[in-house]
């Protein structure tokens, strides 16, 4: 959380430069467009940015301690809250670290839910991103509303399966906490048969539209070269133009059975990333039927699996998921007890703002907003 | 793509960065990630070398990380020969266990992962481990190479103290400025105000 502006070198005074005054302004911690808790130390040259750092940390709450403080299974519940609008998610990215440490095998219908579960994260988190985004570029109220009404059929559908509708606590190393009944999958399919004609609904107002292109076509370009070095993971990264996508390079779970293609922008500016979300909402309802067509029946967990008092034997792991911000990682090192000697989270949502100072430089002060907004990060990520 | 055996990684670094000391350390878990120790002084050319090196191009640094390993003691009993004074009065070699304690000094570690986005393989893991925890925790910096260390080694730097040479701007990332601690050491113990009563008057 470090960065008053103390810390700073002293502002250059007026008439050095022949262009004015340069102003300091700290946009947050509360401002309604940083989502969060989130700080930007940002300096003006008239309207133009000159210098800008995030600064972070309000949320934190050393996620990790409590992590190694606690048993293997008692870490999943915790994991809900690091992205809090994706805990399925987040579930996945743990137990899949757990499983690679321990070698546990997942049934095959275990492997499916998860599929179905996360591709409908995904769908609401980019619904409710490109709902946001829109709202920081001033669209009041009604594509954020439209995004919302959406996004509450799925967590309907959270709901009637975990209990829970975001903090769902949903996934166990080795398979599932609960089977998803004939009657929930029927209902997915009920709930997905309308989502293109939403997304359809969206695209159709807002695609064309002259103050959505002013604003975002051309702003805030980031490299490709700049992206890959960064780390910049995820839809962010995919629309520089590079094609990484986890589910594709590493074919975890069962991610090599779908037919489904990787959106890739050409830009990199702020337009190019909110065409990757509506376009990967587009993909993502792909996988979704494939996946309740070839659903098997079968257990959702071998039972022998051992949840409470699971030790893994000495060494340790990185197991990694794309996540709908980008690579969620988790890097475990166990020394054979109970808990995790090390628990470590790779929050992509953190690591995408690396770049942020670069991508807003020259820009004017209120694009640092659309900027920040198509980052897409959620502070209880970004802090732990 | 895959990554040929962590042995040839370590040859192919050996050779293309004259002077390195590179030491393979396994790792028993099902994961099969294995890691390569670097040396400080050659850490900063094997990550330039690993990162353009046109069959590996590690190009993208995924999770940098540190670890904290405290000092640990180990005990031994050993059998040795001593004078006893024996009953009579005179000294008698006599066969006495001892323990011996001896004192094995932490370091911290610092943790890399590494992955390839133009040949799509991975992961390397680098680790860098510290002189010790107290008056020597200083490490080479990776930042210039890949920009994805930055904030994570600043992170690195305010939960565990290590200190990276080199970082363009290594300042407390999570934490307060005043806070003076390194909270995910093993050995951190929260200050006592940490915990506020609520309903009691102090």
């Amino acid at each position: 959380m470090s960065g008053h502006v103390a810390d700073l070198e002293p502002i250059v005074g007026p008439g050095d430069n022949g262009l004015g005054d340069i102003m300091e302004v700290s946009m947050g911690p509360h401002h309604p467009s940083t989502h969060g808790v989130f700080r930007m130390d940002v300096r003006l040259e008239g309207e133009r940015v000159v210098r800008l750092k995030p600064v972070f940390g309000y949320l934190h709450r050393n996620h990790e301690k409590i992590a190694e403080n606690g048993a293997y299974l008692s870490a999943i519940p915790y994991t809900d809250r690091l992205d809090y609008l994706c805990s399925m998610t987040n579930n996945w990215g743990y137990v899949l670290a757990v499983e690679k440490l321990a070698g546990i095998q997942v049934p095959e219908r275990a492997e499916y839910i998860r599929v179905i579960v996360s591709e409908l994260t995904r769908f609401q988190n980019h619904a409710g991103l490109v709902g946001f985004l829109l709202q920081d570029m001033g669209a009041s109220g009604t594509p954020l509303m439209y995004a919302f009404r959406e996004r509450e059929k799925i967590l309907d559908l959270f709901e009637s399966l975990s209990g829970a509708r975001m903090m769902c606590n949903y996934m166990r190393f080795g398979g599932l906490r609960v089977d998803a009944s004939a009657a929930w999958l029927e209902e997915v399919r009920q709930v997905i048969a309308g989502l293109p004609r939403f997304i359809d609904e969206y695209e159709k107002l807002l695609r064309g539209n002259e103050i959505l292109m002013a604003r975002t076509q051309g702003v805030g370009v980031l490299p490709r070269e700049l992206a890959i070095n960064a780390g910049v993971t995820g839809p962010m990264l995919r629309a520089s133009g590079v094609n990484y996508d986890v589910r594709k390079v590493d074919k975890y779970g069962i991610y090599d059975r779908f037919h489904f293609r990787v959106p890739l922008g050409e830009h990199g500016d702020v337009y190019d990333r909110y065409m990757m979300r509506v376009l990967e909402m587009r993909e993502s309802l792909t996988i979704l039927e494939q996946a309740l067509r070839d659903i098997p029946a079968g257990p959702i967990i071998d039972p022998k699996t051992r949840l409470r008092g699971l030790r893994p034997k000495a060494g340790e792991a990185y197991g990694r998921i794309e996540s709908p911000k980008g690579e969620l990682g988790f890097f475990l090192i166990s020394d054979g007890s109970t808990n995790p000697y090390r628990y470590r989270v790779r929050p992509p949502s953190m690591i995408n703002l690396t770049i942020l100072e670069d991508m807003c430089l020259g820009e004017n002060i209120a694009d640092t907003v659309i900027i920040l907004g198509s980052v897409d990060i959620v502070l209880g990520e970004v802090d732990r | 793509m895959t990554l040929p055996p962590i042995e040839d990684i370590q040859a192919q670094i050996v050779a293309g960065v004259p002077g390195s000391r590179v030491t393979v350390l396994p790792n028993g878990s099902p994961s099969a990630q294995h890691s390569l120790l670097l040396d400080h002084e050659h850490a900063r050319a094997v990550a330039e070398f690993l990162r353009n090196d046109p069959n590996l191009r590690l190009d993208y640094c995924s999770l940098v990380t540190g670890v904290d390993w405290p000092d640990t003691e180990t005990t031994e009993k050993v059998k040795v020969k001593k004078l006893v004074a024996g009953p009579d009065g005179s000294e008698q070699e006599q066969e006495v266990e001892e323990t011996r304690k001896t004192k094995v000094p932490g370091y911290l570690e610092a943790v890399y992962h590494l992955f390839s986005m133009e040949k799509k393989h991975g992961p390397v893991v680098l680790r860098m481990r510290t002189a010790n925890r107290t008056d020597g925790t200083h490490l080479p910096s990776l930042t210039a190479v890949w920009r994805s260390a930055e904030f994570q080694e600043r992170e690195a730097f305010d939960l565990y103290g290590i200190i990276f040479d080199g970082h363009p701007d290594l300042r407390r990332i999570l934490m307060w400025d005043g806070f003076v601690d390194h909270p995910m050491r093993k050995d951190y113990v929260p200050p006592a105000d940490d915990i506020l009563v609520t309903g009691v008057n102090p």
